[in-house]
């Protein structure tokens, strides 16, 4: 097990570098997205004839921001400031920003790993075999952040850089890009084929057999 | 009636914001017992040290902060309307204090209320109590527990007597699970709903069974048992030795904090008995992430305690 930082964007060396057990700390820009935001992106981008004009916009952002990029399933509490506390000039500061379980995404995510060219997926509880497909071919990530431990990922995020689709989506599943700095997490699903969660289950089915 | 809104918001603060010492007493414990170096053990290094942060912030130490669910037990003559809408008042400010996360989902419009107000949001029980006989004035009891939706998606129901549906189309074959209508079939209930949560539920956590009952308040059962300090023994012989049992075989599972593997599976599990039909035999397994945020408070005249 090692550990290593990493910036956004992150390369396709640097990922393949990476191997199941390994604690990152992560820094760059990445952008949150849960259900509605995995829905929208499939739905609106990825499986459309034509995107819409009045969605092509933020289609053409998320592309650049999720080029080598990340996605955090993650639904924050957020908190308005006064713009004199804005510091950037931008309004809003994360509060409490652990990740939400990941494998709600498992029907979406592979497809928007390759789309989008992610380099990582960060949430809980680990994901599929769909993505975990996704990962090996297109040299990618699932990093498992600490479920529960929003104030500690709340104080990473330096900055909100933008919002998008806050009020459509809600605060929760709005798409939230953001700015940290040494964000932990620990490589669960690696590009090598290699899952914690699959491994992990095994073998408590082996042990639950052997209590009943 | 006394304008409780004020003392309402504290409370969610206090259950939002910082765990009951016995909570991160047992965090701190399973963490002295995962491999040194470990990814469960550094997982737990950085649950303490959120729960910390959080704290000293006062901010949500999950940001998930759940169904407001609200035991309140009242004296003989006090209006539950005007409890609920206190309540509904607190819930909406400590929303925009950032206290809570807004949570409150219509669905059918997809639409979030923006203030975790809704139709049956949030959650209330009530029910009249006499401690006029124990104490000189009668008091209100308000108890809180928020319940995040990762582990709320990991309880389940079981009907006993259980045998598992078909194999599951991922292509596995299922658990040879059988279970009958006895503790041993409880037993083993557990177990399975345990080994299906892994971690989702952000293990490590605490399980509360309920044994009988109907469907629905079987739920309502198993999440009273939350209430319950983790170091108490169940007052039912039987059913200590089954939380007892049961505590020491779900740890053997090794899913462990997280689901990254380890000893630590659950650290608290409760048992309540109910009364049931003849025809049903249901146990209901609620499991509360480790971020077992509860909180209460007494208030009597203008006195509040909060514990």
């Amino acid at each position: 097990m090692a550990t290593c930082d990493l910036t956004i964007p992150i390369s396709e060396d640097a990922i393949r570098a990476l191997h199941v057990g390994d604690a990152v700390r992560l820094s760059g820009v990445m952008v949150t997205g849960r259900d509605a935001a995995h829905k929208y992106l499939i739905e609106t981008f990825i499986r459309a004839d034509t995107v819409p004009e009045s969605e092509r916009p933020l289609y053409e952002e998320l592309r650049r921001l999720l080029r080598g990029g990340v996605i955090y399933h993650c639904g924050p509490v957020v908190r308005q400031l006064p713009p004199s506390q804005g510091g950037t000039g931008w309004g809003w500061e994360f509060v409490a920003a652990g990740p939400t379980t990941s494998i709600r995404e498992e029907v979406y995510e592979p497809e928007i790993v390759a789309h989008f060219g992610l380099r990582g997926v960060i949430g809980k509880g680990g994901m599929g075999p769909g993505t975990l497909r996704a990962c090996q071919e297109h040299g990618a990530v699932y990093f498992h952040a600490v479920g529960g431990a929003a104030s500690l990922i709340a104080d990473a995020v330096k900055e909100v850089v933008a919002v998008y689709k806050k009020d459509e989506f809600g605060v929760p599943e709005a798409f939230w890009v953001i700015r940290v700095e040494g964000f932990p997490v620990v490589v669960t699903m690696d590009s090598h084929g290699r899952s914690i969660h699959s491994e992990v289950e095994a073998a408590s089915r082996e042990a639950l057999e052997g209590l009943l | 009636m006394n304008d409780l809104v004020g003392p309402f918001v504290e409370l969610i603060r206090r259950a939002a914001t910082d765990l009951p010492a016995d909570v991160e007493a047992a965090l701190r414990t399973a963490y002295g017992r995962e491999e040194p170096g470990s990814a469960a053990a550094g997982a737990l290094a950085t649950v303490l040290e959120n729960v910390a942060l959080a704290r000293a912030h006062s901010t949500p130490i999950c940001q998930d902060t759940g169904v407001p669910i609200f035991y309140v037990r009242y004296p003989q003559g006090m209006s539950t309307r005007q409890l609920r809408a206190q309540i509904e008042a607190a819930v909406a400010e400590a929303t925009r204090r950032a206290y809570l996360r807004p949570n409150a989902v219509d669905s059918l419009t997809g639409r979030n209320s923006g203030n975790n107000l809704g139709v049956g949001f949030p959650t209330v029980h009530f029910e009249e109590w006499d401690v006029g006989a124990r104490l000189p004035r009668p008091y209100l009891r308000v108890d809180l527990l928020l319940k995040g939706g990762g582990s709320e998606n990991v309880g389940a129901q079981y009907k006993l007597p259980y045998a598992p549906p078909g194999p599951p189309a991922s292509g596995g074959s299922t658990v040879p699970l059988k279970a009958g209508r006895d503790l041993e079939g409880v037993r083993r209930v557990v177990l399975d709903a345990v080994y299906q949560a892994q971690g989702k539920g952000c293990a490590p956590g605490v399980l509360g069974v309920a044994i009988g009952a109907d469907r629905g308040t079987g739920y309502v059962h198993a999440k009273e048992q939350f209430f319950r300090p983790l170091g108490d023994t169940n007052p039912v012989p039987e059913l200590a030795q089954l939380e007892e049992r049961l505590l020491r075989e779900c740890n053997q599972l090794g899913i462990g904090p997280m689901g990254f593997g380890g000893k630590t599976t659950v650290f608290g599990v409760k048992i309540g008995a109910y009364h049931r039909l003849p025809a049903c035999y249901f146990v209901s397994v609620a499991y509360m992430c480790w971020a077992c945020r509860r909180a209460g408070m007494i208030v009597q005249g203008e006195e509040r305690e909060y514990h």
